[in-house]
């Protein structure tokens, strides 16, 4: 079954700037899918329109098979939302925002305070049950948002940049919370900057730009069309050029060589060529993620050709 | 089950509605009474003295429905607008639109809340008028009908300017101009009979009148219109505005973009 359906979704906001050019994407149930374009591209606009925070210009969207347009109240049932800005009342304790968020969807005050008391836990925010919201760190807002868009047990989770601002320790430690509740079953769609973070957790991806889909495809099938990943190596400090025959190369600086290799070649020669130049190689790294390398690509190659085409 | 879902979603929102006015309570509950206390010491004790009779009750008698009634007014107003509108400045409305329930119970539990306020204010005024003037209660029905239909009708008022609220400026506009001098033109210092005859007509556009006469009506017996007038003018504008708000939050304006 799908867990989300959309099709020729478009959007058009007052003042006539066209967001969404006609957009079709699907998940599947119990999929980790990331949803990835450059600022502006449309993914909180699209996001907006799944919420129904944002009102759509034309097209459909279907949410476990529940038609957003005749079917809302399913539709919203099964969707938990975790924006990208906060959007809680700060002034009230986190017992209260997450209570009355499942109060909203009808769930009883004391199964609500049973499942805020297993979230909190979980999202290690028990502790600051009765602090107010104004009071916590970037982080644990973070965490509370995402404690808030589970208070109804929904079938599918949406993160808008759910890691934006987060130190590494707790973007780690939610990684790993939002593996364990999608090997529950629960469908996860997330928005990110950190390209890491989406190879890292997402098994399907769709790349927006510009208002249309540029690419929907699974992860793998992605990465394997990145034939060349460029190398740094770290070079012992006053190294003259070398020489690679049969690779692009660059000296960034007197200790600094990037290197641009195909896939089909390998790393080997560039190490037996140095090697027989008497060049030593202290360390080596990727220049970029795989994913924001091939991510860069598609957007550059975007921006050249004009409009991109879905 | 629907029908029990949307109870858990009203009562949340409404109880949320009230923990937050009794939260800040030295915003929200005390200013009222001492304001009140100043009308029934200033208006009541010194100049009433001086003015005597007015209606056939004493100038202080007279004035206690019409204050409690005021402070009902501004009060249901102004929490409703100021909560629905910090919602939507701080974005938690979203919390309600991202939910599976109707509009009408996002309307329902706000116009709630400004009810439950104005209740509120009404008992604690009525308490500091005790300390001035022995109330009379002529109808308590009537008082309850009157203040709950005039709660209600000012606290949708309250949700649709809040609505169409940009900046916390936009929500003291129309309290400032144009409901309090509607209420100060509303009968609660005077009574109709002591205007000219045209300026009775032009009183009676005001719908504020109606209310606080009928208030008037359930405390003394004595109004300058009749009560069923105060009951359909009241109903008819709470119908009016309600259906003026549900169309506003179906259509998303100023929530949704």
């Amino acid at each position: 079954m799908k867990a989300l359906n959309i099709v020729g979704l478009k959007k058009t906001y007052k003042g006539g700037v066209q967001a969404l050019k006609g957009i079709d994407l699907h998940v599947e149930e119990g999929d980790f899918f990331a949803l990835l374009g450059p600022n502006g591209a449309g993914k909180s606009t699209t996001i907006g329109i799944v919420s129904s925070l944002v009102n759509k210009s034309e097209g459909s969207v279907e949410v476990f098979g529940h038609s957003m347009d005749t079917q809302l109240v399913d539709a919203k049932s099964s969707i938990g939302l975790v924006p990208q800005e906060f959007n809680f009342n700060q002034f009230e304790t986190l017992m209260q925002i997450v209570v009355n968020q499942a109060g909203y969807y009808g769930v009883p005050r004391d199964v609500a305070k049973t499942r805020a008391e297993k979230y909190l836990k979980q999202l290690d925010l028990w502790e600051k049950r009765d602090a107010r919201a104004r009071e916590l760190s970037g982080g644990m807002k973070r965490r509370l948002m995402i404690a808030r868009a589970l208070m109804h047990e929904p079938r599918m989770l949406i993160l808008d940049e759910p890691t934006a601002g987060v130190d590494i320790e707790i973007r780690r430690s939610m990684w790993q919370f939002l593996k364990e509740i999608n090997q529950q079953g629960i469908t996860i769609i997330l928005t990110t900057h950190y390209l890491e973070e989406a190879e890292m957790l997402c098994r399907n991806i769709a790349i927006i730009d510009k208002g249309r889909i540029v690419e929907n495809t699974s992860m793998k099938a992605l990465l394997a069309k990145l034939n060349v990943e460029t190398f740094v190596l770290d070079l012992p400090l006053g190294t003259d050029s070398v020489s690679l025959l049969g690779f692009e190369y660059r000296m960034i600086d007197d200790h600094t060589l990037e290197v641009d290799v195909p896939k089909e070649q390998g790393l080997n020669d560039v190490f037996r060529q140095l090697t027989e130049q008497d060049v030593m190689v202290l360390s080596m790294r990727n220049k970029a993620n795989r994913l924001e390398e091939l991510f860069v690509r598609m957007v550059e190659q975007g921006k050249t050709t004009g409009e991109t085409q879905s | 089950m629907m029908g029990s879902r949307n109870f858990v979603a009203l009562r949340t929102i409404w109880i949320k509605e009230c923990t937050r006015f009794l939260r800040i309570w030295i915003q929200t509950l005390v200013p009222p009474a001492i304001t009140m206390s100043l009308y029934f010491v200033i208006f009541g004790s010194l100049i009433g003295e001086r003015i005597g009779q007015m209606g056939g009750f004493t100038y202080m008698e007279f004035i206690v429905p019409g204050l409690i009634m005021m402070a009902v007014i501004t009060n249901s107003y102004s929490n409703v607008s100021s909560s629905f509108f910090s919602a939507k400045f701080q974005r938690n409305v979203e919390e309600l639109l991202v939910a599976p329930m109707p509009n009408w119970i996002i309307i329902l539990g706000f116009v709630g809340g400004g009810v439950a306020r104005a209740l509120l204010i009404g008992i604690i005024v009525t308490f500091v008028s005790m300390f001035f003037v022995d109330v009379q209660i002529h109808n308590p029905l009537i008082i309850f009908i009157t203040v709950l239909l005039t709660a209600s009708l000012f606290s949708t008022a309250g949700l649709i300017n809040a609505v169409y609220a940009k900046t916390f400026d936009d929500i003291s506009v129309i309290p400032t101009f144009v409901l309090t001098p509607l209420t100060y033109l509303g009968g609660v210092f005077y009574s109709l009979s002591l205007l000219p005859e045209f300026w009775q007509w032009v009183s009676k556009a005001n719908p504020i009148v109606y209310m606080v006469n009928g208030f008037r009506y359930g405390f003394l017996g004595v109004s300058d219109v009749s009560f069923s007038t105060s009951v359909i003018i009241l109903l008819v504008f709470n119908v009016v505005l309600f259906t003026v708000a549900y169309q506003l939050i179906n259509r998303g304006v100023g929530i949704r973009t």
